[in-house]
């Protein structure tokens, strides 16, 4: 299905992603670690064609997607949602207009600015609306949502574009972890449901862990892990973030429960002394 | 099983509910295409019925007189050097009375726009008066101004300086205090908790936010008080106007001159917008050696 190769982003002399190949086949959740600066987002963003890639290829069932300019770049957009760390929603448009621009390829310019979206297109943004639980919000301001109803908001808006990929750039890590909680279970519904891909750059390797079939580990450009999450040891893990003996999995955890499994470590601990 | 069938219609209910929203929206929409559309006819029947002539037939002769001055000035061109020389003085004439009416307009908005902006005035209660004092400055029109101070104080520069002074007090003060009102009021709290006075808090805690901004619309303001000043020379105060009036309204065959007073002006606004914008790119950013590390 997606096929990336040798795909390289240089910003100068420094280069974010360093001839990175991947293969996906089929769809699968797919979760992209590693430490910050590692090149995450920077791939997504190229897969999205957000940012210019420098050298070498993407393929998406055969279409050559780096090649693509114009309207043909644009259909790949709306077929390739994106969802941001910091949600980019237009905060002083209500939720339903903002689920609303998922359509705007497909509508002109004049029928979008005079807000003439098609009632079908109104009533499946407040059921997808509905599927993720904030429908009663549908009229409200964007910006007054708190920041885990506005990234449902911007899922719901990657939804409407009906997507064949979802790409996720970070889409928990400004969140509190009952909402990155909602959030992620979100995303896996959707994966899970709708058979979609979803890709997601994931900051702890907890939640790759929990909710992806395959994790993918950066560092330094440089794509180092490629397997199911049972092969992430704790060595491999240390090697992909650069870090020594000290790191340990459960420190950068935002898991509840992993506090409990500190708590109890550190309980066995004081029991052995 | 009631559970569910009370969910889908609460579903239905917000369903409604945001169609009559959308409706809604639409129909001010409308309304408000509506009544550009008439204003547009409207206004033009009326300007179009007061006219002496007819828009549509004036519209024909709009270019003659340019396309006169261009053609006149254009068989002359050997002469624009010497003009350039001829009218230079002048042309500093008029940009020392802009540039000093901005200098001055510019520091009293800076204390009106302090004084007038919540959050930071030095007398809450006041905010009102100054905001009709800047109201005020900018409803006289400089000309008028000019004309009085120079029934007063005689022909000369010094009363077109103070006209264009007072209207950019209004003017910029206004701008100014817009800009103040998006500056963030958490490091004046925190200057006030170290005990700083009005003056230390709005010199440290505010001026370096909206410096930036500040200097950007004087600088616009600067280019506009040029023009006014330059305009101010017709009624007496000097500088180039004084020449172009001479230029334009004597005319015969002076089209020359008044083609060169033109082209001194524009290079004049072009030199001050290259400036405004390299001062404000450095001010925002920093300077160059400074943004590499």
């Amino acid at each position: 299905m997606l096929k990336i190769e040798k795909l390289t982003k240089a910003f100068g002399q420094n280069i974010a992603v360093d001839a990175a190949s991947v293969a996906i086949e089929r769809p699968q959740m797919i979760g992209i670690i590693g430490r910050s600066g590692a090149g995450k987002s920077t791939l997504l963003r190229m897969l999205n064609r957000l940012t210019e890639h420098t050298s070498g290829t993407i393929h998406f069932d055969g279409q050559d997607i780096t090649a693509l300019k114009g309207a043909a770049k644009r259909t790949w957009q709306s077929q390739c949602a994106m969802i941001f760390q910091q949600f980019n929603l237009v905060p002083r448009m209500d939720v339903v207009s903002n689920v609303l621009h998922g359509t705007l390829n497909r509508r002109s310019t004049m029928a979008t600015l005079f807000n003439l979206y098609p009632t079908e297109d109104i009533h499946r943004a407040i059921d997808i609306l509905d599927r993720l639980g904030i429908a009663e919000h549908a009229p409200k301001r964007a910006e007054a949502l708190s920041g885990g109803q506005q990234q449902r908001v911007a899922i719901a808006r990657a939804l409407m574009q009906d997507p064949k990929i979802i790409l996720a750039d970070e889409p928990i890590a400004s969140l509190d972890p009952m909402n990155a909680q909602v959030v992620m279970q979100a995303l896996r519904r959707i994966h899970e449901e709708d058979g979609r891909m979803v890709i997601a750059n994931l900051h702890t390797l907890d939640t790759a862990r929990r909710y992806c079939d395959r994790v993918i580990g950066m560092r330094a450009g440089k794509i180092v892990f490629d397997a199911t999450p049972d092969k992430l040891t704790t060595s491999m893990a240390r090697e992909i973030y650069g870090a020594g003996a000290e790191f340990s999995e459960s420190a950068t955890s935002t898991e509840i429960e992993a506090l409990d499994a500190q708590e109890k470590a550190k309980m066995e601990a004081e029991a052995y002394v | 099983m009631a559970d569910t069938t009370a969910s889908t219609r609460d579903l239905g209910g917000i369903h409604d509910d945001y169609m009559a929203l959308t409706r809604q929206k639409r129909l001010y929409s409308l309304v408000l295409l509506i009544i550009f559309v008439a204003l547009m006819v409207a206004g033009f029947s009326v300007a179009g019925g007061r006219n002496a002539g007819s828009f549509w037939g004036g519209l024909d002769n709009f270019f003659d007189y340019p396309s006169e001055l261009v053609i006149e000035a254009s068989g002359k061109l050997s002469e624009f050097p010497a003009h350039f020389v001829t009218f230079f003085p002048a042309l500093v004439e008029t940009v020392n009375i802009a540039a000093a009416a901005t200098l001055l307009g510019a520091l009293a908005a800076i204390f009106l726009s302090l004084l007038s902006t919540r959050g930071m005035a030095r007398f809450p209660a006041l905010i009102p008066v100054f905001r009709r004092l800047m109201d005020i400055s900018r409803a006289i029109p400089e000309i008028v101004v000019a004309l009085v101070l120079i029934f007063i104080l005689g022909g000369g520069p010094v009363p077109a300086m103070i006209a264009i002074a007072i209207h950019t007090a209004g003017a910029l003060g206004k701008l100014f205090s817009e800009v103040n009102e998006n500056a963030d009021l958490k490091p004046l709290d925190g200057l006030t908790s170290v005990g700083a006075t009005w003056g230390q808090k709005m010199a440290l805690g505010i001026i370096p936010q909206v410096a930036p901004n500040w200097l950007s619309y004087a600088l616009l303001r600067f280019e506009i008080n040029v023009r006014a000043s330059a305009i101010l020379g017709f009624v007496g105060a000097g500088g180039l106007g004084y020449e172009l009036k001479n230029a334009i309204s004597w005319g015969q065959g002076r089209y020359d001159e008044a083609a060169a007073i033109f082209l001194l002006l524009f290079i004049t606004i072009v030199v001050i917008d290259q400036t405004s914008s390299h001062y404000r790119d450095r001010l925002t950013h920093g300077a160059k050696s400074e943004r590499r590390s």
